[in-house]
């Protein structure tokens, strides 16, 4: 291929946009991420390095409260991604390996639902929900409302996953007198594995993160790490906060980059 | 969105047909519960009479609809006005998402060409980049562009020191911050839709048009552009649906004076204060405008699929 002025794939400045499109998506996390070290009780003025801020999370006056929404948090994260990530791979399992048929189309519909509603509509609609059962708002409605909206994010890595094996070993497999089920769960979930666990990083983010949804069926009094914060926020930005933004943002980014390299690697061949 | 169309497609074998309905009733079950049900909920209580301290009384009204459009005065015995205060509100919010919409264009068009004509090896690595800040927070993430955009922000004092300006740029509580920070909360639903489109596209194509002395850019405007196009209308209504309905960037960035939907809604939510008929009605009437909206692109994109084969 020509390179240099020839090159007609490459356009003068597209370079360019896509280094300061970089730096737009990265420079507030990292100038929050440099701050939340920084030894001063003000925002403004930089007094050096210091791991003051890390330690008020844990130990400050607030630390009650930051431990507490965390602890909720994760309990969430965990359980909820566990839920949908098994909800997922069985709906994927119907859709991908169950033929065709009539409902295939309704179902994938339903499934990327939560996709399509606007968050602030889906939190109004759960509040409403709730509330019209006599549900009491509490752990137990976060917990529920996040299951449901995490379906969609589990189950998109999950069947494209799917998509991607043939089921020649599965034939193999029932060939050789192996049942459905041993097929099912001997060769196609260890197959599967890459795709079950990006999915459940996903939707483990998606549940750890969710702000409009939680803040709208929590209830009073429980709080969740976005909501705590968010809360902290609308009293003035604080550096404890930078500190706990920095750890949750690590959080996100531990996570999202063990997905990638998960769902990269490829056991089946 | 466009992601799920894709894996929407044909089934690759039947091997666990009999068993399909069990293994999709979960699924069944807690989204229809628990999403599709409230949804008809909400639209239920869109029709009903406000309670005063929060929540419903069971009665039809169409007085939600009724105040989100009229004004009828005080008293509510006025002749009937045109009501603009929360078609204002609508409207500023389609505004700010457009312009949302028409910067993340403009910075993201060119990422993603550029990134879909790297070779091949490094390409994931590209996108992997674009997608990592998208999976941090929400609501970190506006945190942090509100503390960067500050009168005493990094970005003020980093401009003053190098003397650019003489005294610090106010852009926190303005439609700018509010824009930006929209912007910065969907760009990579922007670059990877049309990343994907670039990527598919034939090169040989822009060459042909090459080699009969077509410029550059007339090639990219006149051949690849409408090549590409459904990836760039997908990737704009990524971003616009999305912003349209946000509630952290106009709250945090925008300030009282820079209400959007979301505010509105969440407004009628809290406390005692608010009036959830009217909450639900101006939610059913984001839904409606985002529904419609998808089934334009859904219908056009079936359209050029038509087209193409």
């Amino acid at each position: 291929m020509s390179k240099g002025k020839y090159d007609i794939k490459s356009f003068p400045g597209f370079r360019a946009i896509t280094l300061l499109c970089l730096f737009i998506l990265y420079a507030p996390l990292l100038v929050v991420t440099v701050y939340s070290f920084n030894d001063s009780q003000s925002l403004t003025v930089w007094e050096g390095l210091s791991w003051r801020w890390y330690a008020d999370v844990f130990t400050g006056p607030e630390s009650g409260k930051f431990k507490e929404a965390a602890r909720n948090s994760f309990v969430i994260a965990i359980v909820a991604a566990t839920t949908a990530t098994i909800i997922a791979t069985l709906a994927a399992t119907a859709m991908v390996r169950g033929g065709k048929f009539k409902l295939r189309s309704i179902s994938f519909g339903l499934i990327s639902l939560p996709l399509m509603v606007p968050e602030i509509v889906t939190a109004v609609a759960v509040l409403i929900f709730f509330n019209s059962i006599g549900f009491e708002r509490g752990l137990m409605t976060i917990l529920i409302s996040h299951i449901a909206f995490c379906i969609p994010f589990a189950y998109l890595p999950i069947s494209a996953r799917m998509q991607g094996i043939e089921d020649t070993y599965e034939q193999a497999a029932m060939d050789l007198y192996a049942t459905k089920r041993q097929a099912f769960t001997k060769i196609l979930l260890p197959l599967m594995m890459p795709g079950i666990i990006s999915g459940f990083l996903l939707a483990f983010i998606v549940s750890l993160d969710d702000f409009i949804i939680t803040n709208f069926v929590k209830g009073a009094g429980v709080e969740t790490l976005p909501t705590a914060i968010f809360g902290s926020v609308k009293q003035g930005l604080k550096p404890n906060i930078m500190a706990i933004s920095t750890m949750l943002l690590s959080v996100s980014v531990v996570m999202v980059t063990i997905s990638y390299f998960v769902s990269k690697s490829d056991n089946t061949k | 969105m466009a992601a799920g169309a894709a894996s929407g497609g044909s089934a690759t074998t039947d091997t666990y047909a009999e068993a399909k309905t069990w293994l999709l009733m979960p699924a069944w079950v807690t989204i229809g519960i628990f999403v599709l049900a409230p949804v008809l909920m909400m639209l239920v209580y869109s029709f009903l009479t406000k309670e005063f301290r929060g929540g419903v009384i069971w009665e039809f009204s169409l007085s939600a609809y009724d105040q989100f459009f009229f004004d009828r005065g005080l008293f509510g015995d006025d002749p009937p006005k045109i009501e603009w205060t929360y078609i204002a509100i609508f409207w500023r919010s389609i505004w700010q998402a457009g312009a949302a919409t028409l910067l993340s264009l403009v910075i993201g068009f060119p990422t993603a060409y550029f990134i879909a004509t790297q070779p091949e090896k490094t390409r994931a690595m590209w996108v992997f980049l674009i997608t990592i800040p998208y999976w941090v927070n929400l609501l970190i993430r506006t945190v942090s562009m509100k503390f960067l955009l500050r009168d005493q922000g990094p970005l003020n004092d980093f401009l003053l020191s190098i003397g650019i300006i003489d005294s610090p740029l106010h852009i926190v509580n303005t439609n700018f911050a509010v824009q930006l920070g929209l912007f910065y909360s969907y760009l990579p639903f922007m670059v990877l839709p049309i990343y994907a489109a670039v990527e598919r596209y034939n090169f040989s194509l822009s060459e042909a048009a090459a080699d009969l002395y077509a410029t550059k850019w007339v090639t990219l405007r006149r051949i690849l552009l409408p090549a590409v196009k459904p990836g760039v209308i997908a990737g704009c209504i990524l971003v616009f649906v999305p912003s349209m309905g946000s509630f952290l960037a106009p709250d945090l960035l925008g300030g009282a004076k820079n209400f959007m939907i979301g505010s509105l809604i969440e407004e009628q939510f809290k406390g005692n204060a608010g009036n959830w008929p009217f909450g639900a009605a101006a939610s059913m009437i984001l839904l409606t405008m985002v529904l419609i909206i998808l089934m334009i692109f859904a219908r056009q994109q079936a359209k050029a699929e038509k087209g193409a084969s």
